[in-house]
């Protein structure tokens, strides 16, 4: 078989075992929850009266074997069925299919941003290490690290829309506006600028110093000098030599980082008013409308590991040995 | 001693452990130098910084001092920073150990969940845990235990990997003693300097945790902290910039204090490491 193909084969067993794992997890908490599994479902804040809770307790099956009560709700979310939110009226697996594409759009905006300009700004001070510009990106990057996401989201308003006027403050696009076309992706992009660099900034950090550690590891490796010593280009021995080696770390890690990048989009989205499901699930927290988190958990849990396997192939192609070598 | 001498004279060393004084003590003579607590009104509503004696910071909507709430959220923020970090080394001490020590199918099925809780959204999985089990202090710390301690599962059992087929630890079988003496007598000790690095960066990363979920409104409803006095004052925040910005300058020093300590940790502690970067 190719290798690559039993590679993504296998990476899918290891998916389809992470997802169980996830959904027996959200069963547990379900029954971890104050009050019986009912009541969770129907959401904690009191939408339901005690006969409504008697349907449900008999319609979920609640006085049969946990295991069989198990299968059933695996059995449901296999069919598309993250449960019923009350406090909203609609089917969880509508409210999060609806929002879905906001979060897509701004986590890989956030990603690309981060890694981007982390590996140049990494790059940048590994090939000055030791002088001004060095220093200068370390102590941002250390700044940047420590900067809780959401308030530097705050001040961004603050600063970019409310004293500058540059960019809007809140939402995805502008209300009422109506634009068609190539005005609205201007708009949308307009609108993704804070909320993408706000996500994006503290991976950017992590970034830097990753890149900027391993290019100092590789760059005293034997092939570089060799690579000087054949008088190739500074710039070609940066680019192909050591920048290509030294990124490898880098994708494994964010692979790794991508859930954590998914959560982050909770307090963004929230600060940013971004109709996507971290904003989704700020209002499920305030209602504790506990089935729409578990179904955000369980989608956002898919996220990542669909972004794991994505990195996967991506290294992969960056590094070619992988393959070679199974 | 020595490398704790050279801990002392190292400048990032230096500025973290000031900065940590001070939250240290803020949160310690908090009661002593406020009696009244940060809840009361204190001045009138909306009151910028620097406008009036004994008010630098202003006071927020409510009329409560920014200053004393500061000084009461350093108590949350350490209290919560600390024992959610000794929450995840004792479970992650625990799995590593035992995952590094007995190796084969043990090491398999632990190795298996520390990956499992790598993979998934961990500051969801955290909002969820307190929202569930209903936000108090406890339950964020415990919370913020349970998503943290894969890193330290992972790096104690690749310690306890290398170092249990050394001489050492071979003579401490020869002469009969047990697997747990063995473990927590020979081997633990030896695999510390990096557990403590990572501890005082995971101290800053539960900080910022922490601050996020009270952020969002699930913090103990009884404790001021630095993450609620921004959320609270967000919907504001174009009328009165100070009431999130003063908190949000606070965590950062805190957090980068934490950083910069655990950096001239490594470099102290583990030399050899400290040029690696992180993970």
């Amino acid at each position: 078989m190719n290798p690559t193909l039993r590679a993504i084969l296998s990476r899918a067993a290891k998916a389809v075992g992470v997802i169980l794992a996830i959904v027996l997890l959200n069963f547990m908490l379900i029954r971890l929850a104050p009050g019986d599994a009912a009541a969770v479902m129907a959401g904690q804040a009191g939408a339901a009266d005690e006969m409504f809770m008697e349907q449900l307790r008999a319609q979920f099956g609640l006085d049969r074997p946990l295991y069989v009560q198990f299968f059933t709700y695996l059995g449901g979310i296999l069919q598309g069925d993250l449960g019923f939110s009350y406090r909203q009226g609609t089917e969880v697996s509508v409210l999060i299919a609806e929002r879905l594409p906001a979060t897509l759009l701004l986590t890989v905006s956030a990603f690309g941003f981060a890694l981007f300009f982390g590996i140049i700004l990494g790059a940048i001070a590994a090939m000055n290490v030791g002088r001004a510009l060095d220093f200068v990106i370390s102590v941002l990057s250390l700044l940047f690290y420590a900067t809780p996401l959401f308030w530097f989201g705050l001040m961004s308003i603050l600063l970019f829309s409310v004293w500058l006027g540059w960019l809007p403050a809140t939402g995805m696009m502008t209300i009422g506006a109506g634009y068609t076309g190539w005005d609205h992706v201007v708009d949308v992009a307009r609108h993704l600028v804070l909320p993408a660099v706000t996500l994006g900034l503290f991976y950017m950090a992590v970034y830097t110093r990753m890149t900027r550690a391993s290019m100092l590891e590789v760059r005293d490796m034997d092939f570089v000098r060799t690579a000087r010593a054949k008088g190739l280009a500074r710039g070609v021995i940066v680019r192909r030599h050591i920048l290509r080696n030294a990124i490898l770390p880098i994708i494994t890690l964010a692979g790794i980082q991508a859930g954590q990048l998914v959560g982050g989009a909770v307090l963004t989205e929230t600060v940013f008013g971004w109709p996507g499901i971290g904003r989704l699930a700020f209002d499920a927290l305030v209602q504790r409308d506990y089935q729409v988190l578990l179904g955000v958990f369980l989608v956002t849990s898919v996220m990542v590991v669909v972004f794991n396997i994505i990195t996967d192939l991506v290294y992969r192609m960056v590094d070619p040995r992988i393959g070679a070598l199974e | 001693m020595t490398a704790f001498k050279r801990f002392l004279r190292n400048p990032k060393a230096i500025i973290g452990m000031v900065i940590l004084l001070a939250a240290t003590i803020a949160a310690v003579l908090a009661p002593v130098i406020f009696p009244q607590g940060p809840w009361p009104m204190a001045n009138r509503p909306f009151l910028p910084p620097m406008e009036q004696p004994g008010f630098p910071l202003g006071t927020d909507m409510m009329g409560r001092d920014i200053m004393v709430a500061i000084a009461y959220g350093a108590q949350v923020s350490l209290l919560v920073g600390l024992s959610s970090t000794l929450v995840a080394l004792l479970v992650g001490i625990l799995l590593g150990a035992l995952a590094g020590f007995y190796g084969g199918i043990v090491d398999d099925v632990l190795m298996r969940v520390t990956e499992f809780f790598q993979t998934i959204p961990t500051f969801v999985f955290a909002l969820l845990l307190v929202a569930i089990l209903s936000p108090s202090i406890q339950s964020i710390i415990l919370a913020i235990g349970i998503v943290s301690w894969p890193p330290v599962a992972r790096l104690v059992r690749s310690e306890f990997a290398a170092l249990r087929n050394r001489e050492f630890v071979k003579a401490a079988m020869v002469l009969g003693r047990s697997n747990r003496q063995i473990i927590l007598s020979e081997i633990l000790p030896n695999t510390m300097s990096p557990v403590i690095a990572l501890a005082s960066l995971m101290v800053a990363t539960a900080i910022l945790t922490e601050a996020a979920i009270s952020f969002l409104g699930l913090g103990d409803p009884n404790r001021m902290s630095w993450g609620y006095m921004i959320g609270a004052s967000r919907t504001v925040i174009r009328q009165a910039w100070w009431m999130s910005f003063f908190p949000g300058v606070v965590i950062l020093l805190v957090v980068l204090a934490l950083n910069l300590v655990g950096e001239a940790l490594n470099d102290v502690l583990n030399p050899r490491l400290a040029r690696k970067g992180r993970q």
